[in-house]
């Protein structure tokens, strides 16, 4: 497939502003829609809009096959063992939020511990502060080194027997360098130690696989990978979904309710309170099928290329300093961090938005990262497959014509 | 003689109807941003940072005969511009001119259109942060 004929799929790519072409470079933010999410939102409100698992009519049926069909489509995705491992939650936070109150619930004691990466997203790292603010636990934090690699030497040190879970994302959003997930997961294992593994960028560039990974949780949102907003997944092993209490109450979720005291619901019901946000969820089965079909060669070279060029226009001006420095080039997605000498990054993205190019600015959810390498933020240009090398060309002429205007 | 406050805002408005395109206008803000005067860095202070800005926003005040006179910073040049804006035409003024004027030239020159949402505000925090000033030294 070539890329032109994957554009055609977004109709959002089409748009301009101020009077020129969109060149959208914020994906890790979020990506756009293809027609076909829309098309399964469309169906699923008109078509199948009724409340599931709860009413004997004809309509409820089909709506509960969509969700429940949805959850199979994650499964095969994902490549979990069962379809009860696959939790449907509002996003990757959420699915985080979950974990750290129901497992941090059953097993987090005072003067327990918990580890998460220095580049986590803020949403890997405050739902487990207040975790250990409510527990008397603490959090400590396993660095990067200055390329922006996590120093997993240091990891099986850093676990102790009062370690109870170790968080870190798979794809840093500000770095973009692929962790090496499965050996921090086999280090922990080997302590004793469960591993979530924040999935929200990992799960739009890798093929992943949870069983292979053997990582106890993996969580990730709709929304970047091209579904529709509001819905995401927590994939968790039964033997620890099994452990854990509800997070929330009410709904479907129930074995029997009596005043005297209520049972829960099976998996993956008992962790579904509440009317689910039954409209948007089918819309994952065309998104899964829209990320498989940009494992298409032609596609993945285009994007190789596209991705390559940047690396190298970025890293050979000396004005510019780009964080996330990778060992081996596979390892690094097309995902750009930088700052430019004597540019505030406010003022490259204001310049370069007037030029009709979408790029994220600003401490991108990662103040603790920000600290780490002395800035107050960063410029990150993120690409999906739909963006071609002529955007990517347009990018760096307009980042040059910006940085002139301001230096 | 020194101009009139409404000359000032005027001449302001004029310059900018100058351009067309907003980059010509954002050019033309840099540059107001980097002929601002030079702010002293000890008062680069917590104090004097103006909340609800993306970047950094940095405001001092002395009040002499009852006048007001401005000094600001900040570590984004297009927002230094827009500094450079408000100080021009408020630095210098009575404080009970300043407290009563509506600020109506930002809008004339459309600033808060063509700011990303978060920078509209920051814009806001600033004027809200002068006019409090001058309300205070009423
Ligand atoms: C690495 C990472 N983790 C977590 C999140 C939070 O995702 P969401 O806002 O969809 O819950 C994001 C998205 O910004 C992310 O990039």
């Amino acid at each position: 497939m070539r890329v032109d004929e994957l554009r055609n799929m977004f109709p959002a790519l089409a748009a301009s502003v101020y009077g020129k072409p969109l060149v959208y470079f914020d994906n890790a933010a979020t990506s756009q829609r293809p027609r076909s999410v829309v098309e399964m939102l469309e169906t699923s409100i008109y078509g199948a809009n009724a409340n599931i698992h709860r009413a004997a009519h004809h309509l409820a049926a089909v709506a509960t096959e969509e969700y429940e069909s949805t959850r199979d489509a994650v499964r095969d995705f994902i490549h979990a063992a069962s379809r009860e491992e696959i939790i449907f939650t509002k996003g990757t936070t959420e699915s985080i939020n979950l974990v750290s109150a129901s497992f941090g619930e059953a097993f987090v004691r005072e003067g327990d511990e918990i580890i998460v990466g220095e580049a986590e997203h803020h949403s890997n790292i405050v739902p487990w502060q207040l975790l250990c603010g409510r527990k008397g636990a603490k959090l400590k934090v396993l660095p990067v080194d200055d390329a922006g690699h996590l120093q997993i030497s240091a990891l099986a040190d850093l676990i102790t027997s009062r370690t109870r879970l170790v968080a870190v994302t798979q794809i840093s959003n500000v770095l973009g360098i692929v962790n090496p997930v499965k050996e921090i997961i086999a280090i922990s294992h080997a302590k004793g130690c469960p591993v979530l593994v924040d999935g929200a960028q990992g799960i739009v560039h890798d093929v992943v696989d949870v069983q292979d990974l053997d990582c106890d949780f993996y969580a990730f949102s709709g929304h970047k990978l091209y579904a529709a907003t509001g819905i995401g997944v927590l994939y968790g092993k039964r033997k620890w979904l099994e452990q854990m209490p509800p997070y929330q109450a009410g709904g479907e979720m129930i074995g029997t309710v009596k005043f005297s005291g209520t049972t829960f619901g099976p998996l993956p019901q008992k962790f579904e309170a509440g009317t689910q946000n039954i409209n948007a969820t089918p819309t994952l089965k065309p998104a899964i099928e829209c990320a498989k079909l940009m494992r298409d060669p032609e596609l993945a070279a285009e994007h190789k290329a596209v991705r390559e060029y940047l690396y190298k226009a970025l890293t050979s001006d000396p004005r510019i300093r780009l964080y996330g420095l990778p060992q081996r080039m596979e390892d690094k997605i097309a995902l750009f961090s930088f700052s430019v000498e004597k540019a505030h990054h406010e003022d490259l993205a204001l310049i370069l938005d007037k030029m009709g190019v979408a790029v994220r600015s600003g401490q991108m959810c990662a103040e603790p990262l920000m600290g780490r390498f002395g800035v107050t933020g960063m410029l990150r240009a993120s690409l999906a497959p739909y963006n071609t090398m002529q955007e990517a060309e347009f990018f760096i002429r307009s980042l040059r014509k910006a940085i002139e205007m301001l230096v | 003689m020194a101009e009139t406050i409404e000359e000032k805002k005027q001449q302001i408005i004029d310059d900018f109807s100058m351009y067309d395109a907003w980059l010509d206008k954002y050019e033309y803000l840099i540059e107001l941003g980097k002929n601002l005067e030079a702010y002293p860095e000890e008062k680069k202070t917590e104090d004097r940072l103006i909340k609800g800005c993306q970047s950094r926003v940095w405001l001092d005040y002395n009040v002499q005969d009852g006048k007001i006179f401005f000094a600001a910073d900040s570590d984004a040049i297009i927002t230094k511009g827009i500094i450079s804006l408000l100080v021009g035409v408020y630095s210098g003024r009575a404080a009970g001119e300043i407290a009563s004027d509506d600020f109506g030239f930002i809008d004339a020159i459309g600033l808060k259109e063509n700011l990303s949402p978060t920078r509209a505000n920051g814009l806001l925090s600033m004027i809200n942060t002068i006019k409090a000033l001058a309300l205070k030294n009423c």
